[in-house]
């Protein structure tokens, strides 16, 4: 087995690159041809009604499921090969609360870093880290299930991040918080993509779409724009982000990719 | 094998602070033998038998006075007034009617053959076939004691041995397979919750992002649950002989062996139901569904399977109890080695891996 290149290699600095993926289940076609690439460092906005096929692209993205036919790479792994390659370098947050509410916060983060191999002394630094950055100190030795949304949130980041991901994948990740913890949240993004983790979120609120380098628009199993917020904004002369994205996924998809 | 046991230590973890579910898991098994135990008691005592002795003689009362000596045969509670035998059956006041005529104990002292009238409730037939047995060993003894000291009968007679269970008690026939129903429903209801429970929070799925195999989150959710399914093992078993009085001939550690490989098997089948379903709701039902019929059914536990319909046998081959149930009857009551049980051993060793094999499969293609 020849060993998996590690952090950026000079000249690779795609974090995610994928041609001509596609899913079907059945008949039905969930992805459809979609062809993505996204830089180390970037937050990419992943937008689009919902059964447009946002969270199967993700999925096969994160190595959680095979594309029917397609090719490419998360974080230099081949998405239809070494999913497990993949999953040692990404993270995964989603918006269903998914730690063990019957563990405490400390047993949570054992217990995934664990998943990812971390040592013992590993683990007890990122922790400690992490604890620290993500301002979890008074909460970490309470049972998850009891804390309030907004600490979940930012223990399940701190579960998705224990073994440095160059990747992390955020699906919807601030459903049900309110508009100050949202804003915080993102502070917190920021500083991640400033280090220079690629950030892939799917979101419903618009906001937080401004808040993205470039976003991609989703809608019937094809990608039918990408590029920057205010671009897409100016390009279909819509007043703003809202109005573009509900023009553009109100078409019939006569948009061939 | 580090990444298995740290599920197994959650895993643990997650039983341990629910106190419910400890509760359930330690009581259920001393709750269902003493329920199933007791309601499958199929051994025949104290039927009530009404008496019609129209002779009254010394003789008859030696003879009536002989069926209520024995434990099998009691006394109608009400008054009998009537004096026609299918009037007493009918009005459900006794099960039987011992009928003596008038001559009984003239024609005895003749040296007459004399016959007295039985007449039995046949809506039970477990219950008639009893009573007629034990009606023909009372009078047998009757004859035997009008026999003059010193003077023999001639003609055969058969000197029966029951060996393993003398007395026939029911008890020793049903609770060893009690064993084998209660082990396989509590350890399939164990993991099969446990696995639905993650699918139904999201929790697997995000344990499915990071570099685990199904291999080892399914053998990581099984190591636990082996334990506590062995601690209930024991407890049935205790129960056995302490509430049942069963004896335990054979050899304990082989018993512990074979019990280990069993709940393996059990617990392997509660994995698969999981992977089937993906709610908590349904995986119970399911794992209840399909362990508690087929076991008690097509085991041998109460039909043997060998006088069963061809397709029947054949079907039994996946029903774990099938090959434990045999186990356990032959260690506890006949002390039965491990080359006498090994076909049964192998039995459910094999189940063992087609279970796992099958709960990988489907585990897996979650991702195609």
């Amino acid at each position: 087995m020849k060993s998996a290149p590690t952090v950026i290699t000079n000249g690779n600095d795609v974090a995610v690159e994928v041609r001509d993926l596609v899913k079907r289940f059945g008949a039905f076609t969930a992805v459809d041809h979609v062809s993505l690439k996204v830089q180390y460092g970037e937050i990419f906005g992943f937008l689009g009604a919902n059964g447009a096929g946002k969270t199967t692209t993700i999925r096969i993205l994160c190595g959680l499921l095979l594309p029917t036919s397609g090719n490419g790479f998360v974080a230099g792994h081949d998405v239809m090969k070494d999913t497990l390659l993949i999953k040692q370098r990404i993270g995964y947050m989603s918006q269903k609360f998914s730690l063990y509410p019957d563990l405490t916060g400390v047993e949570n983060l054992q217990f995934y870093a664990s998943a990812y191999n971390l040592g013992r002394a590993d683990t007890a630094t990122r922790i400690a880290e992490l604890t620290e950055r993500l301002h979890l100190g008074d909460f970490i030795d309470r049972l998850a299930g009891a804390l309030p949304v907004g600490w979940r949130q930012r223990l399940a980041l701190a579960a998705s991040l224990l073994h440095r991901p160059q990747i992390l994948f955020l699906d919807e990740p601030t459903g049900g918080v309110d508009p100050v913890y949202r804003r915080q949240f993102w502070a917190l993004l920021y500083e991640l993509a400033s280090e220079g983790i690629t950030l892939f979120v799917t979101t419903h609120y618009m906001d937080e779409a401004e808040y993205c380098g470039r976003i991609s628009i989703m809608h019937q199993g094809r990608i039918i724009e990408i590029g920057k917020p205010h671009e897409l904004v100016t390009k279909f002369g819509e007043k703003n982000l809202e109005d573009t994205f509900i023009t553009l996924i109100s078409k019939p998809a006569e948009r061939n990719a | 094998m580090r990444k298995i046991l740290f599920i197994a230590r959650k895993e643990f973890r997650h039983v341990m602070r629910d106190p419910r579910s400890l509760v359930i898991v330690l009581m259920m098994p001393v709750i269902m033998t003493l329920l199933y135990g007791h309601a499958i008691n199929m051994d025949i005592e104290h039927v009530t038998l009404a008496v019609v002795d129209k002779d009254n003689s010394p003789s008859s009362r030696d003879l009536t006075g002989r069926f209520f000596a024995s434990k099998y045969f009691d006394h109608p509670t009400e008054a009998i007034s009537d004096f026609e035998p299918e009037a007493i059956l009918r009005s459900g006041h006794a099960h039987a009617v011992l009928v003596i005529q008038p001559e009984f104990g003239a024609s005895m002292e003749r040296g007459d053959k004399v016959r007295v009238g039985l007449i039995v409730d046949g809506s039970d037939n477990n219950v008639s076939a009893a009573v007629q047995n034990y009606a023909v060993g009372v009078v047998q003894q009757f004859n035997m004691s009008r026999i003059p000291p010193g003077f023999e009968l001639p003609g055969v007679a058969i000197a029966p041995q029951v060996m393993y269970n003398p007395d026939l008690r029911s008890s020793h026939f049903f609770v060893p397979g009690l064993v084998a129903i209660l082990l396989m429903m509590i350890s399939a209801l164990l993991t099969s919750i446990t696995i639905a429970r993650e699918k139904e929070t999201g929790t697997m799925e995000q344990l499915l992002t990071a570099p685990v195999t199904p291999m080892q989150i399914l053998t990581g959710k099984i190591v636990p649950y082996l334990l506590i399914a062995c601690i209930d093992g024991a407890i049935v078993i205790a129960m056995a002989q302490i509430v049942y009085g069963v004896p335990f001939v054979g050899s304990h550690l082989l018993f512990a062996g074979f019990v280990f490989v069993y709940v393996s098997t059990a617990l392997s089948l509660g994995v698969l139901i999981s992977t089937l379903v993906s709610s908590q709701q349904v995986a119970m039902m399911l794992a209840i569904m399909i362990t508690v019929m087929p076991s008690v059914m097509l085991s041998g536990y109460v039909f043997a399977i060998k006088y069963m319909p061809m397709p029947l046998q054949i079907i039994s081959h996946v029903v774990a109890a099938r090959f434990f149930v045999p186990v356990v009857r032959g260690i506890m009551l006949k002390g039965s080695d491990l080359a006498s049980l090994l076909s049964q051993g192998i039995g459910m060793i094999v189940l063992l891996i087609v279970f796992m094999s099958l709960a990988l499969l489907r585990f897996k293609k979650r991702m195609g």
